[in-house]
């Protein structure tokens, strides 16, 4: 690529013909096309630039820390770095923050995505815009007030809730308890939930109000009646967007931290029962501990930064490779 | 089982601007009636009148009755889901959901009415596909996106996803403007079979098309700009196309027109 003559070009703002001086030569026309090329790749390489340097500072203090680890980083549940000897690992935290996040989903896609179907398809026009702007400014809260709410009220407000679904549920593994109920996987993940719902909710709309009319016309010349529109032809098309959303969602819910911190119990058992007052997440742990961490505790934390950053990064891949799956079928759509 | 359809005084507004006014026609049970006329005289509004698609459109409303049968589909009692089961539609843009493949398309209406067994819906999509004249070109790919097919295919498999259901009519909103002189005359051959089953209203702009297609014709027109389109004149297409009651009508259809 011959880069250096067209950044000349640029630079004088005289366009010299190139390979000959028919009126087909890169001209005057492409300039702006150079412009943003260059602008776009130059983008694309500080991104690049920007995400090789936070995993290089992950990785340079996190493996000496694991170095000097004296247990097994992936399956040791306790976190003792600043111990003699050190010892910490990354499974309670990490099965922590998945199934918090996981929770969230579970309860939050759901409501999200009727209540993006709600608002682009079924309030009137006055509703819709209410309750648009209202999604928008549960977007705008600051997780510390999340994090406060979960505290202040869900904790002892869910603690019937949580009674209940052991005394009902209690046969199935994950809802079985020790008989107290207030802090938990659960109230976290329903905080969680709560916070994610936005975001999942407006991208869902504006996916939603793209569906073009031929297809929601063509199902309803079938005779679907409303539902059976949105199931035919409204939430499918809408499905690579519906994962998009899920995915941000998911990847705001792993790194969440305060809100987290403050709902959790921060305890370093690995468990599944989610009404128990059990659980921590990485981003919950590190804000919790890093202010007194010594020298190695430090390095263990950002190891489990490390290990954040490379969940996210799985979730990602993971998601496009889904919406990948079912390009063929949208391709051929456009 | 096709129906017949009577309109009588029928107004349709696009909220307060009246597209069509005063429309009275009476369309035979196993007929194909072509609707002719310039653009914008309201053609594509008078038919998704007729199977109560037009009320979609915000603000959109109708006035007077089309009567299916001798039941007036705008009755108060009437709901307008059934309506459309009764009475399929044809698009002019082809219009395959783009997330199912050529199958799930095929029985897309069905699956709304109840639950199938497959070896029942692998038998009317192979019936619907061969009545479209698909079959042959798709049955080998029926798993896959039916977006994936030409233009022509895509409207043909269009029309098989509305005879699937067996409706009483069929309305067709000018199926071949975006087709070849070939998949034109498979869809035109089809009309043809359908008219033993069906009763078939189909909008076009190709008089030829009218002309062979059709038993009788419907014409068109409006006064001028922002003036509803009114049907001027409607008869066997025989008589449209050789001696017309009306002038505008000769000169529309000899190409002496405005
Ligand atoms: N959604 C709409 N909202 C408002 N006015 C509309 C709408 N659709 C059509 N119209 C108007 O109604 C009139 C009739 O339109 P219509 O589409 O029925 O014409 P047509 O005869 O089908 O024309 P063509 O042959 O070009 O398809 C036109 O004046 C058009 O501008
Ligand atoms: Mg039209």
């Amino acid at each position: 690529m011959d880069d250096d003559e067209r950044r000349d070009t640029i630079g004088t703002g005289h366009v010299a013909p190139r390979r000959s001086a028919s009126s087909l030569a890169v001209g005057r026309s492409s300039r702006g096309d150079v412009i943003f090329r260059q602008l776009a790749r130059g983008s694309g390489i500080l991104l690049l630039l920007i995400i090789i340097a936070i995993a290089a500072f992950l990785v340079s203090k996190a493996v000496p820390a694991i170095a000097k680890d004296k247990s097994n980083f992936l399956t040791f549940t306790g976190w003792d770095p600043d111990g003699n000897p050190p010892k910490f690992g990354i499974a309670p935290l990490a099965a922590g923050t998945l199934i918090t996040s996981a929770l969230a989903l579970i309860m939050g896609v759901p409501v999200a995505v009727g209540v993006a179907l709600f608002i682009s398809h079924y309030a009137p026009r006055r509703m819709a815009q209410l309750l648009g702007a209202m999604v928008d400014l549960l977007a705008a809260v600051p997780s510390i007030v999340y994090g406060l709410f979960g505290l202040i009220y869900l904790v002892p407000a869910m603690a019937k809730f949580q009674g209940l679904l052991h005394k009902y549920f209690g046969f199935i593994p994950i809802f079985s308890s020790t008989g107290f109920y207030t802090k938990s996987l659960l109230v976290a993940g329903v905080v969680l939930a709560i916070m994610i719902l936005p975001i999942v909710a407006a991208i869902s709309r504006e996916v939603f109000l793209q569906t073009p009319r031929e297809h929601v016309e063509a199902a309803l010349a079938l005779g679907a009646t409303k539902w059976e529109v949105m199931r035919t032809a409204v939430i499918p098309y809408g499905r690579p967007g519906i994962i998009s959303a899920t995915v941000l969602g998911f990847g705001r819910a792993l790194g969440e931290t305060i809100a987290v911190a403050l709902v959790l119990p921060i305890t370093f058992k690995v468990t599944l029962k989610i009404l128990d007052i059990q659980g921590n997440s990485i981003a919950a742990e590190i804000a919790v501990y890093y202010g007194d961490a010594g020298k190695v505790g430090r390095g263990a934390l950002i190891a489990a930064g490390l290990v954040l950053f490379a969940m996210t990064l799985l979730v990602n891949l993971i998601a496009r490779a889904i919406v990948a799956r079912r390009r063929d079928f949208r391709a051929a759509a456009a | 089982m096709a129906k017949r359809i009577d309109v009588s005084g029928l107004n349709v507004f696009y909220s307060k601007f009246l597209a069509v006014q005063d429309v009275s026609i009476a369309i035979e049970p196993r007929t194909v009636t072509a609707l002719i006329g310039p653009s914008g005289c309201g053609k594509s509004t008078f038919l998704r009148t007729l199977n109560r698609m037009h009320e979609v459109i915000p603000r959109a409303r109708v006035e007077g009755k089309v009567m299916l049968d001798g039941e007036d589909i705008y009755a108060a009692d009437v709901d307008p889901v059934n309506v459309r089961r009764t009475i399929g539609m044809v698009f002019q843009k082809p219009n395959p959901f783009p997330t199912m493949s050529i199958y799930d398309n095929v029985v897309a209406g069905l699956r709304l009415q109840r639950r199938w067994k497959e070896a029942e819906l692998d038998t009317i999509v192979e019936r619907s596909l061969r009545s479209a004249n698909l079959w042959a070109e798709v049955e080998d790919r029926l798993g896959k996106p039916g977006a994936g097919l030409s233009g022509g295919q895509q409207q043909r498999l269009c029309i098989a996803r509305a005879i699937a259901v067996e409706p009483q009519v069929l309305l067709m909103d000018e199926p071949c403007s975006a087709l070849d002189p070939i998949s034109t005359l498979a869809i035109e051959d089809l009309i043809g079979e359908l008219k033993e089953r069906y009763t078939i209203v189909i909008v076009t702009h190709n008089m030829q098309q009218a002309a062979r297609v059709s038993d009788r014709t419907g014409f068109f027109n409006l006064a001028g700009v922002g003036q509803p389109g009114r049907l001027i004149e409607y008869d066997d297409t025989e008589r449209i196309f050789t001696n017309p009651n009306e002038k505008k009508t000769e000169e529309y259809i000899t190409g002496r027109f405005g």
